[in-house]
């Protein structure tokens, strides 16, 4: 595994804490389905929750969330309703939420993020 | 704070409209929305904007911007509302205070570094703030003088929009080095009046008193005459002798040069002089320009000279544009998505070589009949029309030379002038009062054949000359018109047999 995937690998686990204590219930991780990945699937108010992470070292960059454009957006959305179908789930609404994670190099606190209903 | 406001100007021509920028912070992926039908350059203000505010130390949230310019029908221009933009985002995030954002009218571009540029017309965009009742402006630093040429609006310029939040309570340090404000780079150029005297005009007795008539009584004036007789060096003297501007004219006339993108420091009361080439086209003539409508030189000339050198070298389309403005004082310019209207009450002057060679008149003349006769008939008889004065201007020969050098004490200055017209001005003033004109080449025909007509004993000569078909009805009135500035330039109650005859001779170059 390659530094990159490791560090979205500790993005997502600290994503998935957070939710959890947000009240959501993680039901998938890292699903693949015919045109890419979603990071998290989470059941929150009993609509289906596809969670796109973005993890980060520094704000070098960019901001996490200025990675993430429509096009992504409506990919995650299309996996999402795959999710759905393949899992006979047929939810009042499917939502993508937007994750960004923070961590830092020095080992200060992650600095997590969350945007909710971004499609 | 959800949603935050402020103010800005669209300017459509001279008039000016509030324009109110509404920006809102919602929880959304990092996206800045700009909606309310704005141009290209107003587009990329989102690019300026945050560039500016994150090097004016003030960090925007990675969140999703929608910016609405209202009323979203009109049509926005140019990157003079980046300030307003800025400044209602920096109020939705709570970095500055939202109420001292809102009353303010905001006027400027931003550089990326956050420096605060002047925008085209800083003036007229200030008249529109104060016409609309509003009391602050902010302006660039650079414009400060010019915003300051209208009264009753306190003026606050910035140099930065780090300078700008301070000033709306941001929580900012004032910087040792503040961006400093841009220097104007032409400022200087126009503020010294050219040095364009009478007195350096030798011999043409006859064109001065030609070109006093004219100032006196506002009149277009038509100089013919072959090249070298001096007629540029007449024209461009008018101005000078012309009454200074009043306040409102030359706030009107700072305006227009601020809408051109002219440096305006102060006011300047000298009517102002455009004399363009005869390759113009009509936009450049009456204004217009796609997306932005820009005025044009008869605009930039409104309450001073419009100057055609060459006049029958200019396209046909362009003076026949000149007519209607000539007439009503007022351009309208009209494009699919605004109506521009621009003052236009400019006093024209046409000048023309006798020819095309020139030399007709003074020397064997190359040209056919047929060039000479196209020639001045490219000048259109409704222009012409117009036009009440017409003087033959001939070059000085060289025993008039050597005389008018001996005898300098015969000059006459500009300043001499100036006054004398200004005394008939006022004497026809007075003797308008209670019509709608001001001066004698505002008056209509029907006013100069009823109950005002010179006595019958003086008019013999011109209603001889009318009997003979040497003039038309509408050439009757207009040597009637001059006759009246002649009599009040001689200080006389009305014109006698003299001042008629002197008129009708204005009227012999191109026939009446």
């Amino acid at each position: 595994m390659t530094r990159n995937l490791e560090l979205g690998r500790r993005g997502e686990r600290i994503a998935a804490d957070f939710l959890t204590l947000a009240g959501h219930r993680v039901v998938d991780r890292n699903w693949r389905g015919r045109r890419g990945e979603l990071d998290l699937v989470t059941v929150d108010r009993g609509e289906v929750v596809a969670v796109e992470v973005k993890t980060r070292t520094s704000l070098d960059f960019g901001h996490p969330f200025e990675a993430i454009d429509r096009r992504k957006l409506h990919r995650v959305h299309r996996l999402a309703r795959e999710w759905c179908a393949t899992h006979r789930m047929s939810p009042t609404r499917v939502r993508v939420d937007a994750v960004a994670v923070i961590v830092w190099r020095d080992g200060a606190r992650p600095t997590i993020e969350h945007l909710k209903g971004v499609r | 704070m959800p949603v935050a406001r402020s103010t800005v100007i669209a300017l459509i021509g001279l008039r000016g409209e509030l324009v109110e920028i509404e920006a809102d912070l919602s929880d959304g992926l990092p996206a800045f929305n700009l909606i309310g039908l704005p141009d290209a350059a107003l587009g990329e203000a989102r690019q300026r904007v945050r560039s500016a505010a994150v090097n004016s130390g003030c960090d925007l949230p990675n969140r999703k911007f929608t910016v609405n310019l209202s009323p979203a029908a009109l049509p926005k221009h140019g990157s003079g509302f980046d300030l307003g933009i800025a400044l209602a985002m920096l109020a939705a995030c709570g970095l500055v205070s939202p109420d001292s954002v809102a009353r303010v009218v905001h006027i400027g571009e931003l550089g990326l570094d956050g420096r605060v540029r002047d925008a085209p017309g800083v003036l007229p965009a200030v008249l529109a703030a104060k016409r609309a009742g509003r009391s602050i402006v902010m302006v660039p630093a650079v414009a400060a003088a010019e915003a300051s040429l209208v009264e009753g609006v306190e003026i606050v310029p910035v140099a930065s929009l780090r300078a700008a939040a301070i000033w709306h309570g941001a929580e900012l340090d004032v910087l040792d080095d503040p961006i400093a404000a841009p220097t104007a780079s032409v400022q200087a150029e126009e503020a010294a009046p050219p040095g364009l005297d009478l007195a350096d005009v030798v011999g043409n007795e006859e064109a001065i008193r030609a070109l006093t008539v004219a100032a006196a009584g506002g009149h277009h004036l038509f100089l013919l005459g072959p090249p070298g007789a001096g007629k540029t060096m007449l024209a461009t003297r008018l101005p000078g002798i012309l009454p200074e501007l009043d306040a409102d004219a030359a706030i009107e006339c700072a305006s227009v040069r601020s809408l051109s993108g002219l440096p305006v420091a102060a006011l300047t009361r000298r009517p102002p002089f455009e004399a363009p080439h005869h390759t113009a086209s009509t936009p450049a003539i009456v204004g217009g320009g796609s997306g932005v409508i820009r005025p044009g030189a008869i605009a930039r000339a409104a309450h001073g000279v419009l100057f055609l050198d060459e006049a029958p070298e200019f396209s046909r389309v362009v003076l026949d544009a000149l007519r209607q403005p000539l007439e009503t004082g007022v351009i309208t310019v009209q494009r699919a998505n605004a109506t521009a209207r621009f003052p236009a009450n400019v006093q024209l002057v046409l000048a023309a070589n006798p020819c095309p060679c020139g030399r007709l008149g003074e020397a064997e003349c190359s040209c056919t009949p047929m060039a000479r006769r196209r020639y001045l008939g490219r000048l259109s008889g409704p222009l012409l029309d117009r036009v009440d004065l017409q003087l033959t201007v001939r070059r000085i020969t060289a025993a008039g030379l050597r005389t008018e050098l001996e005898d300098r004490r015969g000059r006459v200055t500009s300043a001499s002038v100036a006054s004398s017209v200004r005394e008939s001005r006022s004497a026809a003033a007075e003797r308008l009062a209670g019509t709608p004109w001001r001066r004698n080449a505002d008056v209509p025909g029907s006013w100069l054949r009823g109950r005002n007509r010179p006595a019958a004993a003086s008019l013999a000569v011109l209603d001889r000359a009318l009997e003979r078909g040497a003039i038309t009805m509408r050439g009757y009135d207009r040597v009637l018109r001059i006759a009246w500035t002649l009599a009040d330039l001689d200080g006389r109650g009305a014109p006698g047999r003299g001042e008629v005859a002197e008129a009708l001779g204005y009227r012999t170059a191109l026939g009446a």
